[in-house]
């Protein structure tokens, strides 16, 4: 075991703490946020010029080779900056899949041009039957001559508004199986929405979408495990992101309780409230021990190791997120409720958080369901 | 940053396993295991056994004889100590006063007492607690009158764990009313067979006798036995409560009572189906087992950083605090998963040599006992809202 970061991790997270504070000021992000794309295309060139974008591919198709806890440390950062751009979608989820599913052409077509940021995907897999449950596909493709013809329809479909092309998963009759798919195919409708934290996600809804049978991603019928690795990928991301957002929560309330004043001195000279401060904080410590697990284990290849260890920390961070927002509004008072400070805006990304990619309920039973194996 | 145990550490490990196999005597692991009463004997041949392997302090320096261990290594020690079911390894001397003496002692208490800790020759209580003086241990009176080449000691101590086998107790106690209370506080290590020394027992809520407290009346203590300067003894006694936090996280004890409850539950049957099988009960067993994952990496992530540092720094409070929690969680899950059988209870099926029919489960008879002594865990050591109080004040600026 080692707890210390490298060289390069050292100086990742200098350059992605100084970018956050210099480039990513919470005012501009309010007004993107607004902004028709829901983000910056001038940002993404950024990320892509810093490498950000490059991290986990490996050094053949333009990459640098990282690991989950280089998206950690990335996810992290952006949890602090609020970060808009589809990182989380393009990045992190479908990167990941098509560097661990992706067939070598497909891996040359599409790393560099994610690593280039010339290219934004999106996973479209959650079904609004299915909810969180990862194996239920009702999205059906039927082999079409040389190819397929691809029918269903997709919720909330993470960074889906601005992605270039979809990894579209569907039953195939004797399983899942993934297939690219350009988003403005024929019978494509992708109906863009904001979603509370001010990001944003789409309905896709596919009607005899017609692809190729070089669309197909992995194995015919057999994408389950990628689609299961990739997420986890993306759980990770999302704890280390949780984890961020609670650090700068903390920092922005004790800071509120040093300064504001009642009944003739700070607030924060109340018990009351310094014990919550206290929770807080042992709340976010907590938190930061499990993401780091969750990142180690996120490149693990015994993949039930992977999921006991991705669903223990998203249960955790889920019910430690809630807590720390919850108490970060309530201690911030009637100013932790208002827009203009970025204190709801921290709260509202970390309960989407919480919901996305499975929530704590969710994530507790698939752990819980491992204490009943020996 | 890598969180998977290297070939080296895994190499440890295994090394640890059979020397604690070998070491532990077999009654005293199916005591522990049993949740049995243990004697002072079953505690001192544990630390002879250790001692004889050059492991007796594997927490100290190792100019004080310690093994120089890396925080992963401790954790891996006390991990494998604790799923063998070796009995704790004391505080009171080898984390508590021994890095005092090390700190602040002069070099003729270093020599005489550390290797008594060490090969178990000595049994230390502490004194610090008054009834008088709890949270506020500052505000302790026991008495101590500067008569030259001796002190008089008069007063009483309280919550002297274990005291009724101790040979010696470390105290604090006021040889100054001057200025601030904690101004006028000095560290004495007294031998517990001096005249004028009472110990009575107080009987804990699960029957059994743990805790004492401690008369002093008139007690003559060698000027000798001073530790460090006259008057200055808050600023050891707030060391050595720095050096006990750490060690009472209890990752590796917490992990083998897990291990425990969920056999448990396995055995354990409602409606003829095992209670692990009880989504209810089971998520409340997988809620507690996230937060010990988390404190496990918690605990390795605190312990490297003080390390570096040499001392245990305010850090340490959250360790007590989740670990205390921690513990009382699973011994209250415990206590639940017997249902009926939580209820009846048996004294003496506590002790070794009970041949008696136990009534329920051969496992059931020590558990709420267990559950109501734990109650102690977030009152020890500093209560938790004291641990509170020292993030929000030294970590915190508050």
């Amino acid at each position: 075991m080692d707890f210390n970061y490298t060289d390069e991790q050292n100086a990742l997270r200098d350059t992605l703490s100084r970018y956050i504070a210099k480039d990513y000021p919470f005012e501009a992000r309010r007004a993107l946020a607004k902004s028709a794309e829901g983000f910056s295309r001038a940002h993404w060139k950024q990320f892509a010029d810093l490498g950000l974008l490059a991290l986990p591919f490996p050094e053949d198709f333009g990459g640098l080779n990282g690991n989950a806890v280089d998206t950690m440390l990335t996810m992290e950062a952006f949890g602090r900056g609020l970060v808009l751009e589809p990182y989380l979608a393009t990045v992190v989820v479908a990167g990941h899949l098509i560097r661990d599913a992706g067939s070598a052409a497909q891996k040359e077509a599409i790393l560099p041009a994610i690593a280039g940021g010339e290219r934004m995907l999106a996973l479209a897999h959650y079904e609004r039957g299915a909810r969180y449950e990862v194996s239920r596909v009702d999205t059906a493709a039927k082999a079409d001559g040389a190819g397929w013809k691809i029918s269903g329809a997709k919720a909330v479909v993470l960074g889906g508004n601005a992605a270039d092309t979809l990894i579209v998963s569907a039953n195939t009759g004797k399983g899942i199986s993934l297939f690219l798919v350009d988003s403005k195919a024929a019978g494509v409708t992708v109906r863009s929405t904001m979603t509370q934290d001010g990001g944003r996600a789409a309905e896709v809804r596919l009607d005899n979408v017609a692809v190729g049978q070089d669309a197909l991603v992995g194995a015919q019928d057999g994408a389950l495990p990628a689609i299961e690795r990739a997420l986890d990928y993306g759980i990770a991301a999302l704890c280390a992101e949780a984890v961020g957002i609670m650090a700068a929560l903390d920092e922005a309330t004790l800071e509120y309780l040093k300064t504001r004043k009642q009944f003739g001195q700070p607030i924060g000279r109340f018990q009351a409230l310094q014990h919550r401060m206290v929770d807080m904080v042992i709340a976010t410590e907590q938190s930061r021990s499990m993401a780091m697990m969750a990142a180690v284990k996120a490149d693990s290849s015994d993949a039930a190791e992977r999921r006991r260890a991705v669903s223990a920390a998203k249960a955790y961070i889920g019910q430690q997120a809630r807590f720390v927002g919850q108490q970060a509004v309530q201690l911030h008072g009637g100013m932790g409720v208002v827009d203009e400070l970025n204190v709801s805006h921290y709260f509202k990304r970390l309960t989407m958080i919480e919901l996305t990619f499975g929530n704590t309920d969710h994530h507790l039973g698939l752990f819980s369901d491992t204490l009943l194996a020996a | 940053m890598d969180l998977n145990y290297t070939p080296e550490e895994q190499a440890f490990r295994a090394e640890v396993r059979t020397l604690v196999a070998a070491s532990l005597p077999a009654d005293i692991g199916a005591k522990v295991k049993g949740g049995k009463r243990l004697a002072k004997d079953d505690f001192v041949r544990w630390q002879k056994a250790l001692h004889a392997k050059g492991w007796g302090a594997t927490m100290w320096p190792q100019k004080f004889g310690g093994t120089g261990w890396s925080a992963v290594q401790q954790h891996i020690f006390e991990e494998e100590c604790a799923e063998a079911g070796a009995p704790l390894q004391l505080p009171f001397g080898l984390k508590m006063v021994a890095p005092v003496i090390m700190a602040f002692g002069n070099q003729a208490q270093k020599d005489h007492f550390l290797p008594r800790i060490v090969d178990g020759s000595d049994w230390w209580c502490q004194g610090y607690s008054e009834p008088g003086s709890g949270s506020d241990l500052a505000s302790l009176k026991t008495k101590a009158e500067n008569k030259g080449d001796h002190y008089v000691v008069n007063g009483q101590k309280t919550w002297n764990t274990l005291g009724q086998y101790a040979d010696w107790i470390f105290c604090l106690v006021r040889t100054s009313s001057e200025g601030r209370p904690q101004e006028g506080i000095s560290f004495l290590l007294i031998d517990m067979k001096t005249p004028g020394i009472t110990v009575r027992p107080i009987i804990m809520n699960d029957g059994e006798h743990e805790i004492n407290e401690v008369w002093f009346e008139d007690v003559k203590v060698p000027a000798q036995n001073l530790v460090g300067e006259e008057n200055k003894g808050w600023t050891y006694a707030k060391f050595l409560l720095g050096h006990e936090r750490t060690g009472i996280a209890g990752v590796g004890r917490s992990k083998a009572a897990l291990k425990h409850l969920k056999d448990i539950a396995r055995k354990e049957t409602s409606a003829g189906r095992p209670m692990i099988e009880d989504t209810r009960f089971r998520d409340r067993i997988a809620q507690v087992e996230l937060e010990l994952m988390a404190l496990e990496i918690t605990n390795m992530r605190v312990l490297s950083a003080e390390k570096e540092k040499k001392a245990p720094g305010p850090e340490a409070s959250i360790l007590k605090i989740k670990g205390s929690e921690i513990q009382q969680t699973i011994a209250e899950l415990q206590m639940h998963a017997l249902g009926h059988y939580a209820l009846p209870w048996l004294p003496e099926a506590l002790d070794p040599a009970w041949q008696g029919e136990p009534v329920g489960a051969d496992y059931a008879a020590p558990l709420s006992g267990h559950y109501f002594n734990y109650r102690k865990t977030t009152i020890y050591g500093g209560s938790n809202e004291i641990q509170k109080n020292i993030i929000a004040q030294m970590i915190l600026g508050l």
